[in-house]
């Protein structure tokens, strides 16, 4: 692994290095999906808002393909981290009863 | 792709990926793997990759019992050069009700007879193994220090490699589309990127089992069912064992890497291939883990997704070979811990393959059990 490589971090969530992505590129992983299950870039809290782009351009360039053609991972709820203690305080019919955390979700 | 195969195994999962290892580990020279997606995108990578040996039935205890001594030893055996993630901090099993709580007991007297140390506990030892846990309800609990969890994504991928370093072939983004039989005989695995002719055709395609059954012919008594599942920011650590709760419906684990995996059963859910998911579920999970271990109420979900349990009339897989259709063989069915299975299933799928004498006696989980009224009776489902 080049030095630089091992120094540049893709996922700020999960601390994931430009040398670990290529690693598993290089091992065969083809898709978004392959490298988030063997290097974890892209599970932590943004959910690879910022280095999804980051690595499917890796794999382009890998592969010799346009980024457009690589198969992108799905998004998935909640998109934004929220507090258990927060999801349980909501009522059946959907609506937030009295939730101690409100100003901090609402962001008032 | 290959043209031509001693066999095909039909998914990437862990059970395929543990098949295809094992046939070329005794001894088969060309195996190949063919899976639609890519490896564990089905119900492998999906689920809580829990690995047990608290069971009520003596088969069950007895065939878990055999994959954790190879999961023990299965990161060395499969020299990966990443964590599989194996753990061993055991499983709280709680009682909520006094019928789960006799339950339990009746199990625990079972596996002691077949060496498995689970010991009864009262809530307040273990509130002493978890220290984090609200005992409040509780019955009691029993808890087995041999449990534990893995990665299912790195458990997979690890026996793929290894089956590729000794010469076989794995064939992603490569979906089965038929099967040919000749007097009664497997001829020949039809896919979208090509035929391949082999003597042998590995049904593992998790909740696609019954769709590639079909192509021989075959109807399987399954059905599949979403099982959502979420997961948690990592946080420092809170407890070691898998909490586990029949009456609750809900399983929780701390990972190596601080996020908390969790899912909770749903009676309501209707039978089908959807993997979606719903607010209802955060909702009723963090109601109840949030009760259990009150320290979470601070720790925010990250990701929620579903998978599928791919379910029989008796919650036990359908193993082996099938009357009539020679080289024909399933590992199917897992009912949701198929995870913990595939290392035994694996091996002995293979040693029946290849004629040789059988590691564990799976006689009784065949397809035949349905017809002659012979079900498997399991008490302790999620």
């Amino acid at each position: 692994m080049a030095k630089e490589e091992h120094d540049i971090i893709v996922c700020r969530c999960e601390d994931v290095t430009l040398g670990e992505i290529r690693k598993a590129i290089r091992e065969g992983a083809t898709t978004l999906d392959e490298v988030k299950r063997i290097t974890r870039a892209g599970m932590g809290p943004c959910q690879g808002r910022t280095c999804r782009l980051l690595v499917a351009g890796e794999i382009a360039r890998y592969l010799g393909k346009p980024v457009s053609e690589i198969l992108q991972s799905r998004y998935r709820p909640p998109v934004k981290p929220v507090k258990m203690g927060d999801l349980s305080v909501i009522s059946e019919e959907g609506e937030n009863s009295g939730c101690k955390c409100r100003e901090e979700v609402t962001g008032q | 792709m290959k043209t031509s195969a001693d066999a095909v195994v039909i998914g990437g999962g862990v059970t395929g990926s543990s098949i295809a290892y094992n046939l070329m580990k005794h001894g088969m020279k060309h195996v190949v793997l063919c899976e639609k997606d890519t490896f564990a995108s089905g119900s492998t990578g999906r689920c809580g990759a829990g690995v047990r040996e608290q069971w009520g039935s003596e088969g069950n205890i007895r065939i878990c019992k055999a994959s954790i001594d190879i999961f023990e030893k299965l990161q060395e055996e499969l020299k990966y050069d990443y964590d599989m993630e194996f753990v061993q901090k055991g499983y709280l099993m709680m009682a909520y009700t006094e019928k789960e709580w006799e339950q339990f007991k009746e199990n625990v007297e079972v596996q002691h007879r077949l060496g498995v140390n689970a010991v009864i506990c009262t809530p307040g030892e273990a509130k002493q193994i978890v220290p984090a846990l609200n005992t409040e309800g509780m019955y009691g609990a029993t808890y087995n220090s041999r449990d534990g969890h893995a990665n299912p994504f790195h458990t997979t991928r690890a026996y793929l490699k290894a089956f590729e370093r000794l010469g076989g072939q794995v064939n992603c983004f490569t979906e089965v589309t038929g099967i040919e039989e000749s007097s009664g005989r497997i001829t020949k695995v039809k896919t979208d990127k090509g035929d391949i002719s082999t003597p042998v055709a590995v049904n593992a395609a998790g909740p696609w089992a019954a769709p590639v059954a079909a192509m021989v012919g075959l109807e399987l008594p399954l059905y599949t069912e979403r099982h959502q599942i979420l997961v948690t920011e990592p946080v420092g650590h809170l407890f070691d064992p898998m909490l586990m709760s029949f009456s609750l419906g809900i399983y929780c684990q701390q990972t190596p890497h601080g996020s908390l995996v969790m899912g909770i059963g749903d009676p309501n859910e209707p039978k089908g291939y959807d993997t979606g998911h719903s607010w209802q579920f955060l909702k009723r999970m963090s109601d109840i883990m949030c009760r259990l271990v009150p320290a979470l109420e601070g720790v925010r979900v990250v990701r929620q997704w579903s998978g599928l349990y791919t379910i029989t009339p008796d919650a036990h897989p359908i193993l082996g070979t099938v009357p009539g259709i020679d080289g024909y063989y399933q590992a199917v069915g897992f009912s949701g811990h198929g995870f913990m299975l595939a290392p035994i299933v694996g091996q002995v799928i293979s040693e029946m393959i290849l004629g040789k004498e059988l590691s564990i006696d799976i006689s009784d989980l065949d397809l035949g059990r349905f017809e002659r009224g012979d079900l498997r009776v399991e008490p302790s489902v999620v």
